[in-house]
Parts: structure tokens; sequence; C-alpha cells
């Protein structure tokens, strides 16, 4: 087990090697920094003065290094467009994304999962033929004809919730604004974190289902039966924690994808979140915030895959004692 | 005969299929008295675990009870409602299935199960499930038993498992024990200490045992009494002693002499020649007919019940007294 923790760890830090090698280059190869530095007038002897002051003339692998060392204390230097650190202004930005985020991802499963389990033991009745076929509805829309839908129904027509914006936010200590503690904060988090979950949403319910209707044909399930257990001891102490494996894999993979897909999400609410300003930058081709926020996503997500790996663990005591063997069929 | 603990009457079970209704279990009735140890034996596909999955209330869709009656403890509760009935298995009506590999949750302990199955019945706390919990696991002989009750069902073998099945399936002490083919998925040597197992419980907790099987050799070595079925049908049923020694159907007979006899194993055995017919293909008048040494005429209309013959009941014009 412990080969095997090492092993995760091994491959967490290859992926981020990697994604350094791919932020590193866009300084190098996409734009010039030092013509995004400077005005037009700059002579090219000054230009060559700071190309050397910058580093820029070094070996590869030393400018590189010195990428690596500066990024492990969070350091990718200075926005072309707004002259400040690019890590400060992520930071800045952080919060309003991950709030989005973990909104939709308990979206996603607080209503994913009980819609699969209905879905799955109520597999002939009206509503879960309703539900699937809803659901399928939603799956094949574009996210943002959804964010759109969303808010032609809910803020232009119906008045229920505010079209755009995070509402009023409140400050915890330096780094943190939250929009949990304020009415506003909260309403303004419905409908975007509905439109960046809702894949995830039906994703989970059919996963939970098709696990459930397999899980309800095994023997185990039979003879819990044949003891006389409750249905509610059944469905959901024995079947449901069944199906968790997968669900927490998908999840783990999916929240990843969320992250990602708020950029989308973002843009169409107006949400001052990471994917917004990572739009900002590719337009302005402001590489400091690109890199930052290459990295940031990708550390978020070799994370969440390192507590994938912990649940199982804790999920599946067959790992536990190292003798894995092929799930009962 | 005491007063029966089980009795089914005139019990069918049909599918229904886009080729309208398919009778799985034709029109079958036994009795099984408390403490006895009933074998029903026969081909794949006779119906056996289908009868006994009528029994504790788990026919599986599109399966059905077309007709009869099943009463126990002289209360029928083939037409319980479900909530009703799953009071009772486990309680007074447990089941063993074919495959302790699979029969228990992967995910839990052994302790889980069996404190799960006892609060589910019983009035007992947490603590005194537990008690009683280990107490079972001693009774069926797994060794180190507070240690085992932390266990996953990984970490038992084959045997070992079937023994946590059968303490499962005696928790709550009932008073009847549906065991479909429960050694059949065992090691050979194993298989004996199971059913040696299962027929000590059986004595000690006073509760019948339903032993399914395709094993005429278990049937023989474990049962009281039992009963062969063929094509959903019963074809005899006895006293173990006599349908093997005297078989009076001409199925029981063909099996009889298709059991190896030791000693003789170099010689072809005398099998029956054909298969059991399909659910959609049986045959008018005695299902047995077109494999059966001693048709006769009268066998090919009219479809022969339940009728005695010397010390059992024989389906079979042969034992028609009024011939
Ligand atoms: N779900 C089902 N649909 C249709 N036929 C079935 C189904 N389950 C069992 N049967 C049929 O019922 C008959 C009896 O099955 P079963 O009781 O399992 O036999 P046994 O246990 O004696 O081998 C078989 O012919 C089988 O094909
Ligand atoms: S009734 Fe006829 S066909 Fe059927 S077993 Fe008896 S002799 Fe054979
Ligand atoms: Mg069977």
């Amino acid at each position: 087990m412990f080969a095997f923790v090492l092993r995760r760890i091994g491959q967490s830090l290859f992926v981020m090697l990697v994604v350094a090698i791919i932020a590193f280059s866009m300084f190098r190869f996409v734009g010039d920094p030092v013509h995004n530095m400077v005005g037009q007038q700059t002579s090219m002897e000054d230009r060559e003065k700071l190309r050397e002051a910058l580093g820029l003339n070094d070996p590869f692998y030393v400018q590189f290094y010195k990428f690596i060392k500066n990024a492990v204390k969070g350091d990718f230097g200075v926005s072309y467009r707004h002259g400040r650190p690019a890590s400060e202004i992520i930071a800045e930005r952080l919060p309003a994304t991950l709030e989005l985020s973990l909104v939709a991802v308990l979206f996603a499963l607080c209503v994913g999962i009980p819609m699969g389990v209905y879905t799955g033991i109520k597999k002939d009745s009206i509503l879960s033929k309703f539900f699937l076929t809803t659901s399928l509805i939603g799956v094949s829309m574009p996210v943002f004809l959804i964010g759109i839908l969303m808010i032609w129904i809910f803020a232009v027509e119906l008045h229920w919730l505010p079209p755009f914006g995070r509402g009023d936010v409140v400050e915890l200590g330096k780094y943190w604004s939250t929009g949990f503690l304020t009415i506003s904060g909260l309403k303004a988090l419905i409908l975007p974190a509905i439109t960046l979950g809702l894949f995830q949403m039906t994703l989970i319910m059919r996963l939970v289902r098709s696990e459930m209707l397999e899980v309800l044909r095994t023997d185990y399930i039979k003879f819990a039966r044949a003891r006389g257990l409750k249905n509610s001891a059944i469905y959901f102490g024995h079947a449901l924690k069944n199906t968790l494996l997968p669900v927490i894999t998908i999840t783990g993979l999916q929240i990843g994808t969320i992250i990602a897909f708020a950029i989308i999400t973002e843009t169409v609410f107006n949400w001052p979140g990471m994917g917004q300003l990572f739009i900002q930058a590719i337009n302005n081709v402001d590489i400091p915030i690109m890199a930052a926020y290459l990295m940031l996503v990708s550390l978020i997500f070799v994370i969440i895959n390192l507590i994938v790996d912990a649940l199982y663990f804790w999920v599946d005591p067959r790992l536990k004692t190292g003798n894995v063997v092929a799930r009962s069929t | 005969m005491t007063e029966a603990l089980l009795k089914v009457e005139n019990l069918s079970i049909a599918f229904k299929s886009r080729h309208g209704e398919l009778t799985a279990v034709d029109n079958i009735s036994f009795e099984m008295a408390p403490g006895e140890i009933l074998g029903v034996v026969g081909e794949s596909g006779a119906g056996k675990s289908l009868t006994g999955s009528a029994l504790t209330g788990l026919l599986e869709k599109p399966g059905f009870i077309k007709s009869g009656q099943i009463l126990f403890e002289n209360r029928r509760i083939d037409n319980l409602p479900y909530e009703q009935m799953r009071r009772l298995r486990g309680l007074k009506i447990g089941a063993i299935f074919q495959d302790p590999l699979t029969s228990l949750n992967p995910l839990y302990t052994v302790g889980f199960h069996l404190v799960e199955t006892i609060m589910t019945h019983l009035p007992m706390n947490q603590a005194k499930a537990k008690d009683h919990a280990i107490r079972l696991l001693t009774e069926v002989g797994i060794p180190a038993p507070e240690k085992r009750f932390e266990q996953y069902p990984h970490q038992f073998s084959g045997g070992m498992r079937q023994r946590v099945v059968i303490a499962l399936a005696i928790c709550a002490n009932p008073k009847l024990i549906i065991a479909d083919e429960p050694t059949t998925a065992l090691d050979v040597s194993v298989q004996a200490q199971i059913l040696r197992l299962l027929k000590t419980m059986s004595k000690e907790h006073g509760a019948a045992i339903m032993l399914i099987t395709h094993d005429m050799g278990v049937i023989a070595e474990t049962a009281d009494r039992v009963s062969v079925m063929y094509a959903g049908r019963i074809a005899e049923i006895g006293p173990v002693a006599s349908v093997i020694k005297n078989p009076q159907h001409p199925y029981t007979q063909g099996l009889m002499a298709a059991i190896p006899i030791i000693g003789h194993q170099a010689e072809r055995l005398a099998q029956i020649d054909g298969a059991m017919p399909r659910l959609n293909a049986i045959p008018t008048g005695c299902s047995f007919n077109p494999r059966c040494p001693k048709v006769f005429e009268r066998c090919y209309h009219d479809r022969p019940d339940l009728m005695t013959a010397q010390d059992s009941l024989a389906a079979c014009w042969l034992h028609d007294k009024t011939r």
C-alpha cells in the first residue's frame, strides 16, 4: 500500500511537471514578453538589455529551473495587462470560481444520487421515465444555451433570480470573499450553479441508476431480501454503498471538468471568477495569468485525484488488505 | 405424521412472455413436517428453485403464482402483502443460496451482516446482538469467532463463508430453511462438512429444511424424505430409503441407475436417453413419455397425478389401481 501511495504521488508530480513545461513554453513561444512589456518607442538596444535582465537569453534549462523555483513559491510574474503579480489576481478570483464549482458539485450529487436511486428502484414508474427523458434533453443542450434559457426564464421573465454577477460578497480575512453569507449572494449562485452542474447531475443520475440496477441483481441483495431486511436497509445500506465506487471516480473526474467548464458559465453569467479572467487573459495574450491559471487548475485536478484514491480505500475494505478480487458478478 | 409445518397445495408458477404464459411449476402439492429434511431433486430447469422462491415470497418477475396456495403453520402465506412476508423471511423462513462467495456484501464485515439480521428480527440492542452473533459463529464451527466477527467476506474461504451464510439463516431460529443447492459451488471435501452442519442445525434448532439439489448422493446422506421433480411436476415423493432402494417412477428408476457405483467406474452409466422438454414443448399426457422405457398408450393422452406406489407417491399410470 505504501508503494501504491508513492506511485500515485510520483504520477501526480509528473503530471504537474508536464503542465509546467507547457506553461513555461507559452512564455517562450507565444508572443514576445519584452514586446508585451515595453512601449512602441523603445529602441532595439533597450529591448536587448531588458531581455538580458529578464534572463531571457539564458539557456533553456536555466530558465525552466527558475520558472519552477518561482512557480513553487506561487510567483508567475507580473500580469502584462494589470501590472500586478498574476498570482495575486488569480487569488482574488479563486473564491468566486471555487464557490460556484462547489455548489455545482453539491447540486449534481444531492440531486443526481437520489434521482439515480429512485429511477433504479422504480424503474418502470412514470416519474422515472420522465426523469430519464428530461435528463436526455438536458445532456444534449450546450451549456451556454442552458445558461441563456435559465436567465431568460428565471431572471428576465419571472424576476426570481439575478441574471448575472455574484451579488453582495463578504470578505473573510484577507484572501477569501464569500457569497454564502448574504441573501443576494446565495440567490446569485443558484442559476450559474445549476447551469454548471446540470450535465454532471444527469451523468451521476444515470450512473447511479445503472449501477443500482446491476447491484440489485446480485446474489448478496437476493440473500439480503431472504434475510428479511427492510427495503431501506437493502437499498441504502447494501445497494447504494456498492454503487459509490464508480460515483466517487466520476465525481472526482467531473470536479475538474466543472472547474474547467466554469469558463463558459462564468462568461454567460458575467461571474467574476478565474474562468472569466482566463478568457480575458487569452484575448490580451496575458501569459503570466494564463500560466498561473493552468498550473492552479492542474494542481486542483491532481489533488482531487489523490482524494479519490483515498476515498476508494475508505469505501472498499478489499483494497486495505491488498487482496483485490474482481467485483462479484 | 404430526401437524404439518408447511402445506403446498396445487401450486402452479408461470411466466408471462410474449408468446403467452409458460407454466414452469405445474400443480404440485406436498407437505413438510416440523424438523423434517425434505430433499428436492431433479435436473436443471425442473422447477426446484422456483418452488423455493415461492415459499420465501421471492419469486422474481415476470414469474408469478398462477394458482394454488401455500400454508405455513396453518396460515396462508402466498398472498401476504410484501411487508408481512418480509417479517416472516429470516424470522420464520430462512434461505440459503448456492454461492456463498457472492451471498455476502463485500463492503460489510461478517459481524455487520449478523448484527443487522439479528436486530431486524429480534428485540436486541447492538451489544446483545453482537454476543448472539458470536455465539452463532461458534455454533456453525468458525474458529476465533471474535476475530472473525470483524473481518470482511473476502477474508473467508468458500466453506467458511457458507458457514456464515448458515449462521445468518438461523439467526432468529426459523422453523423452515430453504437451502437451494447449498453445496454445489463448494469443494467436494467441504461439501460433506456443510451438509453435516445443516443436519445438526436442523436437529438442534428444530428447523425443517428443504434441501434443493441435483445430486442424489447429497439427498441420500442428508434427507428424510425426497421429492423428485421433472418438468415442473413432482414425479415421485417418499421416504429416502424406499425411493432409493425401490424407486417407483420410471424417471426415478433411471436417476438411481445413473448414480455411479463405487468399483464400477469404468462401465458406462445407465443414462436416461434424451433431455427434459422445454417449457413451451411439454408433451401432452405424461411429460416423461418421450423418454420413458415403459411408456404405453394411455401415457400419450392422460396426465398422471401422484398416486400411491408402495411406500411413496408416484405420478405414473403404472401405479393406477383402477387400470
Ligand atoms: N425469468 C424467467 N423467465 C422465463 N423462464 C424462467 C425464468 N426463470 C426460470 N425460468 C424457467 O423456469 C424453469 C424452472 O427454473 P428453476 O426453478 O430455476 O429450475 P431448477 O432450479 O430446478 O434448475 C426453467 O425451465 C427456467 O427456464
Ligand atoms: S405415466 Fe407412462 S410415460 Fe409416464 S412415467 Fe409412467 S409409464 Fe412412463
Ligand atoms: Mg436452481
